[in-house]
């Protein structure tokens, strides 16, 4: 029976279904708040979910000389780890056993999207997709260096030390959020850059750059797999910040009038991420992977060395 | 070894369709070939095949945007061939409208580039600051694109005097946002690392492709029409020709954003100092002759030749786009750049390819491989199969 729930738990809550829906109302939030920014009207709520149910419904073309397995299984598995984190950190947020060591499993899972996006577009055999790919494969060196660095920040803080994710909100718990701490507040802000790489978004959106290379990563996919593509971002766009409240910002409280609390704090991270995303243009490869091992991996360093000496 | 990346003939970033290949070796450009000709419109041909008063329509045609430039050159054309001056008050209409068609044109431009650097709301923005300008040239002439405005030896309607501080309001309004957009791209750090120093232009390549316009005066050449062969009211305003020596697309972004203040300027004056009396010197009939007339359009000169034979019909209507001297100059600005900047380097010189097309006539025998009527009928049976097919 136990092993059911799990199962349940994985496809409808906290994972898949649940992410997907919450993922496609926040991606209305991200679409609805860039529209104001830029004078115009934005669209209705439901359009997210508009946009993917046209998709399921059109057909799926796999280009001429494309690898037809690697091509529509690598969405899959970068659709199932993005829930499975999920999952996962649900789970932990509302007391559920974790496991020794989930938070490595954490980072190991929310890496595994962007591996997935690059086998598939590789396996397309598109000469825009591989230059996708291979600006994605440069990105993901880049960005996550800084952000290991700066989620053992937490870890560090954390007394004692622990990489399981429920020991880190019950020292939250009981010692006030980690977000209180000048180390960890570097940190989040270097969290959050890695996030808007990880998510694709401006200035980081070069794997995609639609007015360069026409999406690049996922110029082949058409019809459902690109809906399991797009969905795989949406439910990105909501298990990132999660992520981010449940290791710096005191978890998500989903009781009384802190059911509200976590919705705000979900809604200011995701605005900063969409500001960020309305307020630049697209950075050069070359240029990101200098920011990247550059000032935030400093930044990170720092973080990390403030919170080695107890600040 | 080197890769080729298609760009077009359908691409999201340009909005007409034309072919670039790249050959790339990594992400490094190595070498670039364009390839235009897909929307050839025979304007040429129809041109001689219309009156002279239905050419200047015919003209206007060629570009929505340039829609002034175009006719206004060919109107000079005429001009020149009747040999008659426009009245004062026609000189000083023509040129407000021509500067109002720079600031949208610039201004669409600008929100262009963000579009193409993935920065949405410089283009939504930019393009919003554009939309009263269009009201301000549907307020004087009618019509916010095409419009039906110069004529032969004038302009074609009067303008009542009651709408002219409401035009100089939009140009103050516009004047402002624009200080804004300067401010706000020229002190961004992340817009200037991906501007500054991409694509470099040098002034003797300029110089060698000849380049026109914001392009060649973003290489440090210092040309423009307006200045250089004096027509319409530019002598009698104070304006400046904005030059910047680095050739990179910061500099030309620079030579657009700064010509779009000194239009303002020149609007404002020109309002101030408008003449009253006629407003077209009426023209009976053209004689047999030739003539020429060019103007600095938004993107570089604009050049329209005619030859009369005495008819009501010009015999010869040459006319000359600026991005037909402007997109050569990708080539040597590409080379050794990233495919990323390869877009951007493309479309800073403001390409508009439908004005440019030509076709070539190739047949070693020497005799015309297709006329303008086999064409036509190409085109008939054509047209006739598909709705067979359909």
């Amino acid at each position: 029976m136990a092993s059911l729930g799990l199962v349940l738990n994985f496809l409808v809550f906290p994972g898949l279904l649940f992410t997907a829906v919450i993922g496609l109302l926040t991606q209305w939030v991200d679409r609805k708040v860039s529209a104001r920014v830029q004078w115009r009207v934005g669209p209705p709520w439901f359009q997210p979910f508009a946009d993917i149910l046209k998709l399921i419904g059109k057909e799926i073309i796999i280009p001429e000389g494309a690898r037809r397995t690697g091509f529509l299984l690598a969405p899959m598995a970068g659709l199932a780890a993005v829930g499975v984190v999920s999952t996962v950190l649900w789970l932990a947020n509302m007391g559920g056993d974790g496991f020794v060591g989930d938070l490595i499993g954490v980072i190991y899972l929310l890496t595994i999207p962007s591996l997935a996006i690059i086998i598939g577009a590789s396996a397309s055999s598109n000469p825009l997709a591989s230059v996708g790919a291979s600006r994605e494969m440069k990105l993901v060196l880049a960005y996550e260096l800084p952000f290991v660095i700066a989620i053992f920040t937490a870890v560090t803080k954390v007394s004692p030390m622990t990489l399981r994710l429920d020991g880190i909100l019950d020292y939250q718990a009981a010692n006030g959020v980690l977000l209180g701490n000048p180390s960890c507040i570097i940190a989040f802000i270097v969290v959050i850059l890695c996030a808007q790489a990880k998510l694709t978004y401006t200035p980081f959106d070069i794997p995609e750059a639609e007015t360069e290379i026409m999406d690049g990563t996922h110029i082949e996919y058409s019809g459902a797999a690109l809906a399991v593509v797009k969905l795989s971002q949406a439910m990105m766009l909501f298990t990132l910040p999660v992520f981010f409240i449940t290791l710096f910002w005191g978890g998500l409280v989903l009781t009384g009038w802190g059911i509200l609390y976590t919705i705000v704090k979900y809604l200011i991270i995701i605005t900063i991420i969409v500001l960020i995303k309305n307020t630049n243009p697209r950075v050069r490869i070359d240029q990101a992977v200098r920011f990247f091992w550059g000032p935030v991996t400093v930044l990170a360093i720092i973080g990390m060395v403030l919170a080695i000496v107890g600040l | 070894m080197s890769t080729i990346i298609p760009i077009g003939p359908f691409h999201p970033v340009l909005e007409e369709p034309e072919y670039i290949q790249l050959y790339v070796n990594g992400e490094t450009v190595e070498s670039a070939d364009i390839d235009l000709g897909r929307i050839h419109r025979g304007m040429e041909l129809l041109a001689q095949e219309k009156t002279f008063d239905q050419d200047i329509f015919l003209v206007e045609r060629i570009c929505g945007i340039c829609s002034a430039s175009h006719s206004w050159a060919a109107s000079l054309a005429i001009e020149d061939i009747v040999g008659v001056t426009p009245p004062d008050r026609a000189r000083y209409l023509r040129t407000i409208v021509h500067e109002l068609e720079r600031l949208h044109s610039h201004m669409l431009w600008v929100g262009l580039a963000g579009h193409i650097l993935g920065y949405w709301t410089v283009f939504m923005w930019g393009w919003k600051y554009r939309e009263p300008v269009l009201d301000a040239l549907e307020m004087i002439t009618g019509n916010r694109q095409h419009y039906a405005w110069y004529k032969a030896g004038g302009v074609r309607r009067d303008v009542a005097d009651e709408i002219w501080p409401e035009i100089l309001k939009i140009i103050d309004e516009f004047d402002k946002n624009t200080d804004m957009l300067i401010g706000a791209i020229l002190d961004d750090p992340v817009i200037l690392s991906r501007l500054k120093g991409v694509g470099i232009l040098t002034k003797e390549d300029a110089i060698h492709y000849g380049c026109l316009g914001p392009t060649a005066r973003g290489s440090g050449v210092d040309i423009d029409v307006r200045r250089d062969d004096d027509y319409g009211a530019y002598s009698e305003v104070d304006w400046d020709v904005i030059v910047q020596p680095d050739g990179d697309c910061l500099a030309v972004s620079v030579v657009r954003l700064l010509e779009m203040k000194e239009a303002c300027k020149i609007i404002k004056q020109c309002i101030e100092k408008l003449p009253g009396g006629p407003i077209v010197t009426e023209i009976r009939d053209i004689p047999r002759g030739e003539g020429v007339g060019h103007i600095e359009a938004p993107r570089g000169e604009s050049f329209h030749y005619i030859r009369s034979n005495g008819t009501n019909m010009p015999e010869r209507h040459k006319m000359r786009a600026p991005t037909f001297l402007n997109i050569p100059s990708f080539r040597p600005r590409v080379k050794g750049e990233t495919i990323s900047d390869a877009v951007l380097i493309f479309a800073v010189i403001d390409p508009c390819y439908s004005c440019t097309e030509r076709m070539a006539v190739l047949d070693p025998s020497g005799k015309p491989f297709m006329t303008g009527q086999d064409l036509i009928k190409l085109s008939h049976e054509k047209t006739e199969k598909l709705r067979r097919e359909f």
